[in-house]
């Protein structure tokens, strides 16, 4: 048998399509495929550094989604969970797919499958979530701005809600956890890494980078949301429930829970 | 923009609003145009919750909580001694661009207290949906609600620029009505649901001819009934409900367990309790009308008036009809499927997939996620049988809710779906 190896790749989605496909290229006895820099390499395994090819990528891609759409984005979306280990478990479910006839990610009652659709579909919530959840504010020079923090890396996924949905206005949502953030500049959407020296959650004293009348906003919001409930039905538990606490310091209308 | 002002305003318009459930921001697609606010999507988003765990997805606000009416389940009659405000129509729509360009809400849900007369409170509503439309280039979601009273033209004009139209019917039978708002007409109501029923119908139909023919009310029409308020049953509710259903199209109808805010001798007192368990029931119903293929008189009949409140409808109706009983998951159709307790739309769904590949035994059952303690008493499978047989309705009962005390006790709101 041929000795297994670890792959180390850059991270990027691109980059472990590319793995995958050196992988099935060379028939290569994949032990790991790693983000570079985790160094946990086995101790039994060589490495190989995989360097990212976009037409190599694309093949996989193309190849995945001919087999299946839905299997494409379950893929997708499981990657962006970054759990520990998704890399090889989505090698493993491609090789199934890559195996199997038509129709076979279909069955919810293999294990595996079951998995990544699992995984798939809480990224898929947090995508939801963050489309509801983002808050922007306004600033001086006239950018909506918004930082999320999600558990999972979402940014890839919501660019073209927001894109969709505020075409006349320029916007910035950064996430705080991975310090990137997505820019709107009128034209199209640009991804930026910046390190922000302040982060602005929704606390009470005010900011100069915002807008005057952006607090008033601010407080309307959280006025009205305040009138909405209906004291005699009040239940707090149903209500953490769909806006779990880890959201809210920067949820405009939760500035004094926080 | 006078902020006080406009503070206390908001305070005391979305507070008189609150209590009109409908909050749904779905069913409409109006795509982003010549690079404007806004994107409709079809898909509604839930922007936040309020603390009775109900979805706040759009800016519910009256125009003004004057009225010359004087309806006695309603905070804003004319005899009710409150606050009164009344906002600009510029100041709605401000409010709106605002709270939307933040990413707070999906749209607008604008409803009002009659003033002066009925016309000129529709004029005033359409004003404002005309106005974010054609000045702000606005395509967000709009719901307008239908004044009762007002023209056919209004009507017609209010289906131009608004996404869904309501008008509340909330009293279920019409001599509840007579005794609960007397100064209203059953007409009243009937009549702009069927104007707006006729252009949707129309427009559709233009559409088929020339394709640029805008959308009509593009999701349709909703309405209300409070539930708890006059005495009547479920069967009263849901019989009523589905009158609605088919003769005007609507897409929603939304029960609303009604909560005393007056004191008022044809009314339950005030703080008796809202009764959520029973509007949860009566939503739930309504699914398995809409979603499940289930006839209304199966579930609700003379010799069944009410729903029961211990178990959801569609256990209840299974617990009655034990002889279509146990069910193959691997052979059943669809539709028979769908009517096993504890199994979901999804679920069936899933079924049907994954038993063209193998048949399914309780483990695959349970990975699907079918609820187990529920189905198990009306299922088989590939595994060996579970001895369910022998036990009749008052045993299976008896044995679910054992295990699903807890369950059924917590979760009161509609928006959490019991039965899947
Ligand atoms: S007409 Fe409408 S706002 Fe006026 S009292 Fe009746 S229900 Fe209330």
């Amino acid at each position: 048998m041929k000795p297994s190896k670890t792959l180390i790749y850059d991270g990027s989605f691109n980059g472990f399509l590319t793995s995958v496909f050196v992988a099935f290229d060379e028939k290569i006895n994949v032990a790991d495929i790693q983000k570079n820099g985790q160094g946990q390499n086995g101790l039994f395994s060589d490495t190989e550094t995989i360097f990212t090819n976009v037409d190599k990528a694309k093949r996989v891609w193309n190849g995945i989604r001919s087999k299946s759409y839905n299997a494409i984005t379950n893929i997708y979306f499981a990657f962006l969970s970054e759990e520990e280990g998704i890399e090889l478990l989505l090698y493993t479910y491609i090789q199934k797919l890559m195996a199997a006839k038509k129709g076979k990610e279909m069955d919810y009652s293999d294990g595996f499958v079951l998995k990544i659709s699992q995984l798939a579909r809480s990224v898929g919530r947090e995508k939801h979530r963050m489309e509801a959840f983002v808050r922007f504010q306004l600033t001086k020079d006239n950018i909506y701005f918004a930082n999320i923090e999600p558990d999972f890396d979402v940014l890839p996924l919501i660019s073209k809600h927001f894109r969709n949905r505020y075409a006349d206005q320029q916007w910035l949502i950064y996430d705080v956890k991975r310090r990137y953030g997505i820019y709107y500049d009128l034209e199209g959407v640009e991804i930026v890494s910046l390190d922000l020296n302040e982060i602005y959650f929704n606390r009470t004293r005010k900011s100069k980078v915002f807008a005057e009348k952006e607090y008033d906003y601010q407080e309307l919001w959280n006025d009205y949301f305040k009138s909405t409930h209906i004291k005699s039905r009040i239940n707090r538990k149903l209500h953490t429930q769909h806006v779990p606490k880890r959201y809210w310091k920067y949820l405009s209308e939760k500035k004094e829970a926080v | 923009m006078n902020f006080e002002r406009i503070k206390e305003k908001l305070n005391i318009l979305a507070d008189a609003a609150k209590y009109d459930v409908s909050c749904a921001s779905s069913g409409s697609t109006r795509a982003n145009k010549n690079k404007g606010l806004g994107n409709s999507t079809g898909m509604g988003i839930c922007h936040s919750y309020t603390e009775d765990g109900r979805c706040v997805s759009l800016l519910k606000i009256l125009l003004t909580n004057h009225c010359i009416y004087d309806c006695a389940y309603c905070v804003t009659r004319r005899s009710n001694d409150v606050k009164r405000a009344a906002f600009k129509i510029q100041e709605v729509v401000d409010l709106t661009i605002n709270f939307y360009r933040r990413n707070y809400i999906e749209g607008l849900f604008l409803s009002s207290g009659i003033f002066k007369n009925p016309e000129y409170t529709m004029e005033r509503l359409v004003a404002v949906a005309k106005k974010l439309r054609e000045e702000e280039n606005f395509n967000g979601y709009i719901h307008l609600k239908s004044i009762p009273g007002a023209s056919d033209e209004l009507m017609y004009e209010a289906g131009l620029y608004a996404d869904r139209l309501s008008v509340n019917i909330e009293v279920p039978t019409i001599s509840g009505l007579k005794l609960l708002a007397p100064d209203k007409k059953h007409e009243d109501f009937t009549k702009p649901m069927l104007k707006v029923k006729n252009e949707i119908a129309r427009y559709r139909n233009e559409r088929k001819i020339i394709r640029s023919t805008p959308k009509y009310a593009p999701a349709g029409q909703s309405t209300q009934m409070i539930v708890g308020a006059s005495g009547e049953t479920d069967k009263d509710i849901i019989y009523s409900a589905t009158f609605y259903y088919k003769k005007y199209q609507m897409k929603r109808v939304y029960y609303s367990g009604y909560v005393p805010v007056l004191q008022d001798s044809r009314l339950p007192a005030v703080g008796t309790q809202v009764p959520m368990l029973r509007e949860n029931r009566l939503y739930q119903t309504d699914w398995l009308l809409r979603f499940y293929g289930f006839a209304v008189n199966e579930i609700l009949n003379d010799a069944h008036p009410n729903l029961e409140v211990d178990i959801d409808p569609k256990l209840s109706w299974a617990l009655r009809n034990l002889h279509l009983f146990p069910v193959d998951v691997n052979k059943a159709d669809k539709h028979m499927l769908a009517r096993i307790p504890g199994v979901g739309m999804n679920s069936v769904n899933k079924i049907l997939q994954a038993r063209k590949i193998r048949k399914l035994n309780w483990d695959h059952l349970k990975r699907i996620g079918l609820a187990l303690n529920r189905a198990k008493f009306f299922v088989v499978c590939d595994s060996r049988r579970w001895e369910h047989r022998d036990l009749d309705a008052e045993k299976i009962k008896g044995m679910i809710l054992q295990t699903s005390t807890g369950k059924f006790r917590n979760q009161y709101s509609k928006q959490l779906t019991l039965f899947n």
